[in-house]
C-alpha cells in the first residue's frame, strides 16, 4: 500500500510538473531579491545568508502544502484513502514522504546554487545541505497537520500559512544556526543533532495529529 | 448502551449550565472589579518608586500578571479543546472557544505593556528578547486558532479540528520556547531579567492583587461568552425558549 | 451482518433524521430512498466510517465499528459522489494504483480483464480527464470488483450511466448479492433487482 501510495504521488507530480517547477523558481526568486533590496556588499550578504535561505525555504515548502491532500479532497480519492484497511498513519507517511521528495528535495538541490549568490564557502554549503536534508522533511510533516486541517476551507492557503509558520520557528532557528555557526567557524554539530532531534520527534508525532486532522476534514 | 447514557449527559448539560453560569457571574465580576481598584491602588501610591528603574516599572504590575494569563490560558483552551474532543462533550469545545478571546488579549496587553517597559529600560520599543519572542508566537498561536475555528462553518468540525490544532500547539510551546532562548542566548540578545529588581512586600501585594483581578475577571468573562456560544449554537432548543420566557 | 441502531444524524443545527433503525443481512439489498436533502449521503458516511452519528452505533457482526476501525474498513466498499479518479493517470493505472493503494495489487492482465468488464478496453490507455462522466463512474464501479468486500456502501450509483451500463451495474448488484455480498445503495430511480430480497428503507 505504502508504495503504491508514494509511487502514485510521484507520477502524478511527474504529470504536473509545472507546479512543481514553480516552488523551486519561488524560492530562487525569494532569495534573489534579497541582495537587490539590502545591497551587494558581501559581508551583510554573508551575514544575512543563512536566514534569507531558510526563511525561502519555509515559504516555498508552504506553499506546496496545498498539494499534500488537496487534489485527493476533491476528486473524492481522500475518502478512499481514509477507508482503505491500512492505519491512516502510515497513509499520511506515504503523501509526507511523496510530498518531501517532489517538493522539498529540489530546494535541497538547488539551494547551494543560491548559497553562491550569497558567498558562502564550500564548506557552509555543505552545512547548508545538511541542514535543509535534516531540517525540510519536519517541514512537510508539520506542516501536513496545518494542510489537513485547512481542507476545503474559504482562504485555505492563508489560513495554513497563519497554523504552519509558528510551529516552524524551531526549525528556522536550528537549520539558520547551523549555517551560521559554521560561518563564524564555530562546530555545527549541536544545532544539526538538534535538527535530527526535531526530526525524529516529529516524524513519530504530527502523522497522528495529521491522521486525525483528515478523519476531522474528510467527515 | 453506556453509549447512550454520555450522549444524554452530553444533551443536557448546555441546558443545565446555561442558567447556573448567569447565576454565578457576578460571583467573579464584583471580586474582580474590587481587587483590580485596590490593586492599582497600592500598585501605583503604595508601593514604593524602585531605585533603579524610578517609577516605569510599575507598568510590570499590569505586564507580569497578563504575561501568566496568556500562558496559563492556552493550556486551558488546550484542555478544554482536548476533552471536548476526546469525550464529544459540547460544553467542553465551547469553553475552549471561549477562552480563546480572552487569552489573545491578555497575550496582547502582555506585549504591549512590555513593549511600554522595554522604551524606558532598554531605550527602544523592541527587544528581540526571549520572553517577548516568545509571547509573540503564543500571540500566533492564538490567532492561528481563532482564525481556524472562525472559517469553518460546521460547529462539530470546527470544534475538533481547533482542538488538534490547540493539542499540537501546546505540545510545542516548550519546544519553541527553548529553540527561542537558545537562539537568543547564542546571539547575545538582551535578556533582562525583569524579575531580578527586589520586591517590597507591598509590590508583592499589588501584583498577586491584581493577578487575582485578572484570574476573577478572566472567569467572569468567559462565563459570560460562553452564554453567548450556547444560545447560538443552540438556537433551536427547546430548553432555551424555556429559559427565555 | 450491518446493524445500525437508533443512529441520529445532525448536520450544523439541523437534524437530518432520528433514532433510524436497521439491519442488513448477508444477501440482502436495501435501497435508500427520499428526497434530496434528506440525509441519504449523510447516512452513507455514517454507515461507512466516515463521519461519526451525533447519537446512536453502527454495529458489524455485533461489534461497534468504531472499535473495529480497520478491519471494518476491509470488508467495505465505499461509492461516493466523488469518482475518486485520476484525471492524470490513464484508466488501467487508475485501476492498479487504487487497488494497489488498497492492499490487492493487481498485474496488468487481470486489470485488463477487470476493464473488459466495464467495458472500458478500448479506452485503458486513455488518461481518464478525455473520458465521458459515464465512463468515469464505470472506472469508479471497478473499485467494486476488485475490493473483495462482503459489504457495498453506493451512493447514486446510477448516475449519469447509459441502458448498457445500468444493467451491468445491475448484475454487478445481483451476482454480489448471490455470492453472499450485502449492500445498502441511495438512489432516485427504481433498481430493479428481480432475483433477489430488496428492501426499502425511506427517509423523509
Amino acid at each position: 500500500m505504502f508504495s503504491w501510495l508514494v509511487w502514485r504521488d510521484l507520477i502524478l507530480a511527474w504529470r504536473r510538473r509545472a507546479d512543481v517547477l514553480a516552488t523551486v523558481f519561488f524560492f530562487i526568486i525569494v532569495t534573489s531579491l534579497f541582495p537587490l533590496g539590502i545591497g551587494p556588499e558581501r559581508e551583510t550578504l554573508k551575514t544575512i545568508a543563512p536566514g534569507v535561505v531558510w526563511v525561502a525555504a519555509l515559504l516555498a515548502s508552504m506553499l506546496s502544502l496545498g498539494r499534500i491532500f488537496g487534489n485527493d479532497y476533491q476528486d473524492g480519492t481522500l475518502e478512499q484513502l481514509v477507508l482503505t484497511p491500512q492505519p491512516t498513519y502510515l497513509v499520511v507517511l506515504a503523501k509526507v514522504l511523496a510530498h518531501w521528495i517532489v517538493s522539498e528535495l529540489p530546494l535541497v538541490v538547488i539551494a547551494p546554487v543560491l548559497g553562491l549568490q550569497f558567498g558562502l564557502s564550500e564548506n557552509s554549503l555543505v552545512i547548508v545541505i545538511a541542514s535543509l536534508l535534516l531540517g525540510t522533511p519536519v517541514l512537510s510533516v508539520i506542516g501536513s497537520i496545518g494542510a489537513a486541517l485547512t481542507l476545503g476551507l474559504r482562504a485555505a492557503n492563508v489560513l495554513v500559512a497563519l497554523l504552519v509558520l509558528p510551529l516552524y520557528i524551531p526549525v528556522l532557528i536550528f537549520g539558520s544556526g547551523a549555517v551560521q555557526a559554521s560561518l563564524t567557524g564555530a562546530s555545527p554539530q549541536a544545532w544539526l543533532l538538534l535538527l535530527a532531534a526535531t526530526l525524529v520527534v516529529s516524524l513519530v508525532f504530527a502523522p497522528w495529529a495529521t491522521s486525525a486532522a483528515l478523519k476531522i476534514s474528510v467527515e | 448502551m453506556s453509549n447512550r447514557r454520555i450522549n444524554w449527559y452530553k444533551y443536557a448539560a448546555p441546558a443545565n449550565f446555561y442558567p447556573r453560569a448567569g447565576k454565578i457571574i457576578p460571583f467573579f465580576a464584583v471580586p474582580a472589579v474590587i481587587l483590580f481598584i485596590v490593586g492599582m491602588y497600592v500598585g501605583f501610591f503604595v508601593a514604593p518608586t524602585d531605585f533603579q528603574q524610578g517609577e516605569s516599572y510599575r507598568i510590570l504590575f499590569i505586564h507580569v500578571p497578563a504575561a501568566w494569563m496568556g500562558m496559563f490560558l492556552y493550556v486551558m483552551l488546550a484542555i478544554y479543546a482536548g476533552i471536548g474532543w476526546a469525550f464529544n462533550a459540547r460544553l467542553a469545545s465551547m469553553m475552549a472557544q471561549a477562552i480563546a478571546p480572552t487569552g489573545a488579549i491578555f497575550t496582547f496587553i502582555s506585549l504591549v505593556t512590555g513593549s511600554l517597559w522595554g522604551r524606558p529600560a532598554w531605550g527602544v520599543w523592541w527587544v528581540w528578547d526571549a520572553r517577548l519572542t516568545s509571547t509573540l508566537i503564543l500571540m500566533f498561536l492564538y490567532i492561528g486558532f481563532i482564525s481556524l475555528q472562525s472559517s469553518i462553518d460546521d460547529v462539530r468540525r470546527a470544534d475538533r479540528a481547533g482542538a488538534v490544532l490547540a493539542l499540537v500547539g501546546v505540545i510545542n510551546v516548550p519546544i519553541i520556547y527553548f529553540s527561542v532562548q537558545w537562539w537568543n542566548s547564542l546571539h547575545q540578545g538582551a535578556t533582562i531579567s525583569k524579575n531580578s529588581f527586589k520586591m517590597a512586600p507591598s509590590m508583592a501585594a499589588a501584583m498577586f492583587l491584581l493577578l487575582g483581578a485578572c484570574w476573577l475577571y478572566s472567569i467572569a468573562v468567559v462565563l459570560v461568552r460562553l452564554r453567548y456560544i450556547i444560545r447560538e449554537r443552540e438556537q433551536e432548543a427547546p430548553w432555551l425558549a424555556e429559559v427565555a420566557a | 451482518m450491518l446493524e445500525a441502531i437508533n443512529v441520529t444524524c445532525v448536520r450544523g443545527t439541523r437534524r437530518l433524521f432520528k433514532d433510524l433503525n436497521f439491519a442488513v443481512a448477508r444477501g440482502e439489498l436495501i435501497e435508500l430512498r427520499g428526497p434530496n436533502g434528506s440525509g441519504k449521503t449523510s447516512l452513507l458516511r455514517i454507515l461507512c466510517g466516515l463521519a461519526t452519528p451525533a447519537a446512536g452505533d453502527v454495529l458489524w457482526d455485533g461489534t461497534n465499528i468504531r472499535s473495529l476501525g480497520e478491519e471494518y474498513s476491509a470488508s467495505v466498499a465505499y461509492l461516493g459522489h466523488q469518482n475518486a479518479v485520476k484525471d492524470e493517470l490513464t484508466a488501467i493505472e487508475n485501476l492498479r494504483i487504487s487497488s494497489g493503494v488498497a492492499g490487492h495489487a493487481l498485474d496488468k492482465g487481470e486489470a485488463q480483464r477487470v476493464l473488459a468488464q466495464v467495458g472500458l478496453t478500448q479506452q485503458q490507455n486513455l488518461p481518464a480527464r478525455v473520458l465521458s462522466a459515464g465512463q468515469r463512474r464505470r472506472l469508479a464501479m471497478t473499485r467494486l470488483l476488485t475490493a473483495n468486500a462482503t459489504l457495498w456502501i453506493l451512493d447514486e450509483v446510477l448516475t449519469s450511466l447509459d441502458q448498457a451500463a445500468m444493467g451491468l451495474s445491475r448484475d454487478f448488484m445481483t451476482e454480489h448479492l448471490k455470492n453472499g455480498g450485502a449492500a445498502i445503495v441511495a438512489t432516485h430511480q427504481d433498481l430493479n433487482l428481480t432475483a433477489s430480497s430488496v428492501k426499502r428503507l425511506q427517509l423523509s
